[in-house]
């Protein structure tokens, strides 16, 4: 069973003679443990498309299954709980990090724990094995703003991953650090597939970190243009 | 975990800010409730330390507090005459203007008679009145220290006693002197005066020729003796024995030519429909503007603060958050920021309201009303900023 399935998706934004076509007949797959990188450049439509397989954004046309259970099919499935599908099945990784900043490094993971219904002790305990496990465990009582960029991107890792989801998706997430971080980021990201067995998908049109993808979508005016497997 | 202080403790600098200002404002609303209520104790002080049934008044007159009411003294044996009064005593109200240590010092003089009632409620320094004359009992409102003197009319009147907070319907400090010493005070003229009234008398007698000497002399000493005499008082108040039907007694009263017995209740009505009413209205318009105010501050706070969380909202949402942790969190900050504005203005009205020129009265139910009313307005002003969060899409947490 595929995490993601992507199936002739199609997003037209407006109607009539002003009607945008964002993404057509996307079509792609990816696997449990997979980390696969769609590439565009700005505007090409890789964040329309992450925003429909994400439940965000309803697609115009087309069908997309996460984790076996079809979301969208021509239409969001009727009776679907997107919340509560983004919550249980999906992680979401950000181009700035987007923690809550009242809220300190784990409290920024245990709040992601605590909306799926589990105690404050049982996502406190979670929260800090998690933090820990990412070389956070000094940084649990800081605030977003004491922590360094790098820093920041691993707690919102570490929020993402809380819920144990079975496909993360990430909107950029090295755009706002240096070489040194995006690629730890990327380094970490790839291990976590692997650990988790969990399917990332990474929008990005940053060429620097192609490496280490399982596949790579490109991406060009709404369309998937090519698919590039690393051969690992 | 609970957001809404999370985010306060972490932005407390701007909120605390916040809460003070809006407690300011709170502080405000208190004391015109305060105030609100001060102008009826004020109104009804003299009626509640009199505690008399009747108040027997100049025919066609709303009584002494509300205009001017003179009736002879003498009027009391009359009233003590009828069937069911228990006792009545003449009393006399006069508000007096005068220059003390280089300042205007205004206060109201009341005179009784010191074997009647309606004399000082309560003595908290000093003692009552014993002598009949020139001795004074002054609001400790007057500020007036024990064995002080004051120049009134003709005489010098020293202070025996202070009494607590007796004022007029208007809030001036009350005093009490006898009732022959107000009655001097306010009726008594000087020896220039008196001279010239007579000489105007005598005069005019003079010119009635039918008159013979003796019957001149006679007529000029009589008419100088009313023209002199200061045995008139405002009202005479009376209390009525156990079982007695008011309204027979004020029907009796009425039967008389020349007089009005109000009951205590109408003089209330008078006093507080008619003399306070419109302060009273002013005071509540007042009150009502400043909760407006205080509903718009509170609404903009709460928006601006969700403005500024957009993107957090926006992350929340895209995490899967229910709704009711989003409501939870905005509604929450817009009751705690209520209860803690509400509190510091409590506390300053608490530490205020006795330097206040004006009595304020802090009743319970206005005060716990009030909490109940700015409760109300956190909720509905955080409609706003609620009502803006639902509409914010998860999508808004994505991109730079």
């Amino acid at each position: 069973m595929y995490a993601i399935e992507v199936d002739k998706v199609t997003k037209i934004y407006g109607k009539g003679e002003t009607a945008v076509t964002a993404i057509s007949d996307a079509t792609f797959q990816v696997n449990p443990g997979e980390l696969v990188a769609i590439l565009g450049p700005s505007g090409s439509g890789k964040t329309t498309l992450l925003t429909a397989i994400g439940l965000i954004n309803e697609p115009t046309h087309g069908k997309v299954i996460i984790d076996g259970a079809t979301v969208a099919d021509e239409g969001w499935v009727r009776g679907l709980d997107l919340k509560r599908l983004r919550r249980e099945k999906l992680g979401f990784i950000f181009q700035h990090h987007n923690l809550i900043p009242f809220l300190s490094a784990i409290e920024n993971v245990m709040i992601a724990l605590e909306i799926n219904h589990l105690t404050s002790s049982e996502a406190k305990s979670r929260a800090t094995e998690l933090l820990k496990s990412l070389n956070l465990g000094h940084r649990l009582n800081n605030y977003p703003t004491a922590l360094s960029g790098g820093e920041a991107q691993r707690v919102a890792i570490a929020r993402a991953l809380a819920n144990k989801p079975k496909v993360i998706l990430a909107d950029e997430p090295t755009a706002a650090l240096d070489t040194e971080n995006g690629k730890n980021v990327m380094s970490l990201l790839k291990s976590l597939a692997v650990e988790n067995n969990s399917a990332i998908l990474v929008v990005t049109h940053d060429h620097r970190m192609v490496e280490g993808f399982d596949r790579i979508f490109d991406v060009r005016d709404g369309k998937i243009v090519g698919e590039q497997n690393s051969g690992n | 975990m609970n957001l809404a202080i999370r985010d306060i403790r972490y932005h407390r600098g701007r909120f605390i800010l916040t809460s003070v200002g809006l407690g300011l404002l709170l502080g405000v609303v208190m004391s015109m409730g305060g105030i609100y209520r001060g102008l009826f104790a004020d109104a009804l002080a003299v009626l509640n330390a009199n505690k008399a049934d009747i108040w027997v008044v100049q025919q066609d007159t709303n009584g002494p507090f509300a205009e001017t009411s003179r009736i002879p003294e003498d009027i009391k044996y009359r009233i003590k005459a009828v069937p069911g009064v228990a006792e009545a005593s003449p009393l006399s109200f006069q508000t007096l203007q005068i220059d003390r240590k280089g300042k205007p010092f205004r206060f109201f003089l009341i005179g009784y008679e010191l074997n009647g009632f309606g004399g000082p409620p309560v003595i908290i320094a000093g003692r009552n009145i014993r002598q009949k004359h020139y001795e004074m009992v002054a609001a400790k409102a007057m500020k007036m220290e024990l064995g002080e003197k004051i120049h009134l009319g003709l005489h010098d009147y020293t202070v025996v006693g202070i009494t607590g907070k007796m004022v007029s319907s208007s809030g001036d400090p009350a005093a009490y002197v006898s009732l022959s010493d107000a009655q001097d005070i306010q009726f008594k003229k000087d020896n220039n005066a008196i001279r010239n009234d007579r000489e105007r008398i005598g005069a005019n007698v003079d010119r009635i020729p039918s008159l013979s000497q003796p019957q001149a002399k006679y007529l000029k000493q009589n008419i100088a003796d009313i023209a002199e005499s200061t045995h008139t008082v405002n009202t005479v108040v009376a209390r009525l024995a156990p079982g007695t039907s008011l309204h027979e007694v004020q029907e009796r009263i009425k039967r008389w030519n020349h007089f009005r017995a109000i009951s205590d209740e109408e003089m209330r009505q008078i006093l507080t429909k008619g003399m306070i009413e419109k302060a009273r209205m002013q005071l509540g318009l007042f009150r009502i503007i400043l909760l407006v105010i205080s509903a718009v501050i509170i609404s903009l706070i709460i928006y601006t603060s969700t403005l500024d969380k957009i993107r957090v909202i926006a992350t929340l949402k895209l995490i899967g958050s229910q709704n009711r942790v989003i409501i939870g969190m905005i509604l929450q900050q817009s009751l705690l920021m209520g209860v803690i504005a509400y509190a510091m203005g409590y506390t300053l009205i608490l530490l205020t309201y006795e330097k206040f020129p004006r009595r304020i009265v802090l009743e319970a139910f206005d005060l716990q009303a009030l909490f109940v009313i700015v409760m109300v307005i956190c909720m509905i002003s955080s409609f706003v900023g609620i009502r803006k969060a639902l509409k914010v899409e998860p999508a808004e947490a994505l991109g730079g």
